[in-house]
């Protein structure tokens, strides 16, 4: 690397102690002494915290020096890899797995990935092809590869893919739904791969609920000039486990939009990730998620931009509220030096409800080239703003109405870019279900 | 006919270098149909005594009392205070993203009467109320506040006033950063509102110019505190001549 910038913004924030620098008087909060925040020592986060509980083999707290990994010095460099042994076994420190409790993956880094695993149906267009395949079809592998042991373990065990092709030249005459519907918890792979043909255009849906223990990879090809949408909905039960890994592959001109919305699960933890491959590429990511009691709700996106001459936009947003809520978004950007023009900017803003909520935010930022258009980052982290609800109070209206006007404000702009009328109605209406059961 | 009454008001904030006492006693009644404007120096606790009235909790009470019609005042939630008729028109309004001010003002509207109010008819005087303050049609469809001027943000807190009909208003330097325009737009806002006689007005301001379009039954000018000085409009017209220096030499310098 000739010329490497890398900036790293990390920020956590737990509510209502990590806010103890903020005295400002709060309206209708509630009043409780600031406590240590989990997870966090005067000297700064315990890294290991989470995961002590399956620390192995007399592993201590930062003893760094039997660590498996060493601290990449690019997120280009990660290891990729088709073969589940490249990969060591977890110990939770490891950078990217630092944040999830290994503990309640129920054993999906652990264990053979060999139950049935949630059904697969595919509804909607007409004018699509849905097919089952084996594992020896060459479409698997062509927009992904495993970057994490969950990832590659899924990638070995899954029977074969199911694959959702839209032709070229052809819009979709309606949206697609890929209704992913779990039915029991042992611990299953699974393998997904849409496939936008050149100048096609269709927006595609996600949609998992139910109870599962799923490992998943979702192959994602954006074809030349083609638009494509992807939204993942997780509304599990919440007793469900999921690891999804959601690479999407650009081409030359494509636009591609990615929303997750991750409400239900015990343990949701998704990777998405856009790659460039030609110029010309525009990609939007958005996230919405809201963490209840006991949740863990984790993404980690990265868009690699290898290409010159192409944009990307990512906003995750973010409610938490209930003891132990924990949320999680860690967002790489990526210019390589042969990314000229490139034009990046992510965002990501949490809202810590209620005492007991933990919120990770790690916006990084990598750039090898001077010659962009733009490069920038945000992450914001806070507590209602007690300004919102006094302006909003002091024009007559409930402290509890006030807060609902403002959380659904702040999560519904995500929901209005999925441009589903139906689906935007559901997720609207489990917004308002996930409030009335924090009793807000 | 209704009664805001002000009483022997002690009111301090917490900083960092401790409790810092704000207003010393201040006294005041407004009945409806009177318009009383305050005036003072920086620093004189103008807005204190605004923004107490409405109950931001940034503010603690120490002694004294508001009372509205013989209510405790001081014993009602900032919601409360505004369903009994108080509206404060805040000096800087906050941005709240996400809430359309359709929304926002339909929602206000049906919690301070208790009921939506009638669709047909609330269409009608929003769209009524906005073009004679010349707001944009568009701004209905924009987050409250959100990337409004600061000239757009007052016109909006006197839309509210307008649409809301409170017993009582308080205009926290509502004419602060408005060019002649919009401060005669607002300052008509004001005076519809007023005519229709069911209103009292307390009229925070630091300067005299809104006095040429809003005219003060009552002038009492704020310092270091306390009431210094009370008589009738042409008060206004002496602080226009002589400023406030005259007090500022008669009591010791008002701290930051």
């Amino acid at each position: 690397m000739a010329e490497a910038t890398k900036m790293n913004n990390e920020a956590s924030m737990a509510g209502p102690a990590g806010a103890a620098a903020d005295e400002k008087a709060r309206i209708g909060a509630p009043s409780s002494a600031p406590a240590a925040i989990a997870g966090f020592s005067e000297e700064g986060e315990s890294l290991s915290e989470l995961n002590t509980g399956t620390a192995q083999h007399g592993l201590k707290k930062h003893s760094h020096g039997n660590a498996p990994v060493v601290p990449e010095a690019s997120r280009g460099e990660r290891l990729k890899s088709y073969r589940l042994e490249d990969f060591a076994p977890l110990t939770g420190r490891e950078e990217d797995w630092r944040f999830t409790p290994l503990n309640r993956l129920r054993g999906l880094h652990t264990e053979p990935l060999t139950g049935t695993g949630p059904s697969v149906r595919v509804s909607g267009a007409s004018n699509i092809q849905v097919e089952t395949v084996g594992r020896s079809d060459a479409r698997i592998g062509s927009a992904a590869t495993p970057e994490d042991r969950i990832s590659a373990a899924a990638w070995a065990a899954a029977d074969g893919a199911t694959v959702v092709t839209i032709p070229a030249n052809t819009v979709a005459d309606a949206e697609v739904t890929v209704t992913v519907l779990g039915a029991d918890k042992a611990p299953a792979a699974q393998h997904l791969i849409i496939e936008a043909g050149a100048f096609s255009t269709a927006v595609v849906v996600l949609d998992h609920s139910g109870s599962a223990t799923l490992a998943q990879n979702v192959e994602i090809v954006v074809g030349d000039g083609a638009r494509l949408t992807v939204v993942s909905v997780q509304e599990w039960d919440d007793d469900a486990v999921h690891v999804s890994s959601q690479q999407a592959k650009i081409g030359r001109d494509a636009r591609f939009k990615h929303v997750v919305v991750s409400l239900g699960g015990d343990l949701v933890r998704l990777t998405p990730s856009s790659v460039f491959t030609a110029p010309g590429a525009e990609v939007e990511m958005y996230g919405l998620y809201f963490a209840d009691a006991g949740q863990h709700l984790e993404q980690r996106l990265l868009v690699d931009h290898a290409v010159p001459n192409c944009k990307s936009r990512v906003t995750y947003k973010g409610a938490l509220q209930g003891q132990g809520a924990h949320t999680v978004w860690v967002g790489d950007v990526l210019i390589r030096k042969e990314a000229e023009g490139t034009d990046t900017y992510e965002v990501n803003r949490n809202l810590l409800l209620t005492d007991g909520t933990r919120s990770d935010s790690v916006p990084n930022l990598e750039i090898e080239t001077g010659l962009i258009e733009g490069a920038g980052h945000a992450s914001a982290t806070g507590r209602f703003d007690d300004e919102h609800l006094f302006y909003l109070m002091a024009r007559g209206i409930p402290e509890r109405d006030a807060r609902r006007l403002v959380v659904r404000g702040f999560l519904t702009e995500v929901i209005q870019q999925i441009k589903v009328p139906a689906l935007e109605e559901r997720l609207a209406l489990a917004l308002e279900n996930e409030l009335a059961a924090g009793n807000l | 006919m209704s009664t805001l009454e002000i009483k022997d008001l002690y009111v301090s904030i917490v900083t960092e270098q401790g409790s810092k006492q704000i207003l010393k006693g201040v006294s005041l009644t407004i009945n409806t149909g009177e318009i009383h404007a305050i005036m003072g120096p920086n620093g004189s606790g103008k807005s204190t005594l605004a923004s107490t009235i409405a109950g931001h909790p940034r503010y603690t009470v120490d002694s004294g009392s508001i009372t509205l019609d013989g209510e405790d005042v001081l014993a009602m939630s900032v919601d409360q205070r505004a369903r009994a008729g108080l509206f404060l028109a805040m000096q800087y309004p906050v941005e709240v993203p996400g809430v359309t001010m359709t929304n926002f003002l339909r929602t206000a509207k049906t919690a301070l009467d208790g009921k939506a109010p009638s669709l047909r008819h609330w269409t009608k005087d929003v769209k009524q109320a906005m073009s004679q303050l010349r707001i944009d049609a568009d701004f209905a469809q924009r987050n409250v506040n959100e990337g409004f001027s600061g000239g757009e943000k007052k016109r909006v807190e006197i839309l509210q006033l307008e649409l809301f009909r409170p017993r009582f208003a308080i205009l926290d330097e509502t004419d602060s950063g408005l060019d002649v325009d919009a401060l005669k737009v607002v300052s008509e806002g004001v005076n519809r509102e007023h005519a229709k006689g069911e209103m009292g007005t307390l009229l925070i301001t630091h300067y005299t110019r809104i006095l040429r379009y809003i005219k003060p039954d009552f002038v009492h000018v704020f310092v270091d505190g306390r009431i210094a000085e009370e008589g009738g409009p042409e008060l206004a017209d002496r602080l226009e001549e002589e400023g406030y220096d005259r007090f500022a030499a008669a009591t010791p310098a008002v701290e930051a």
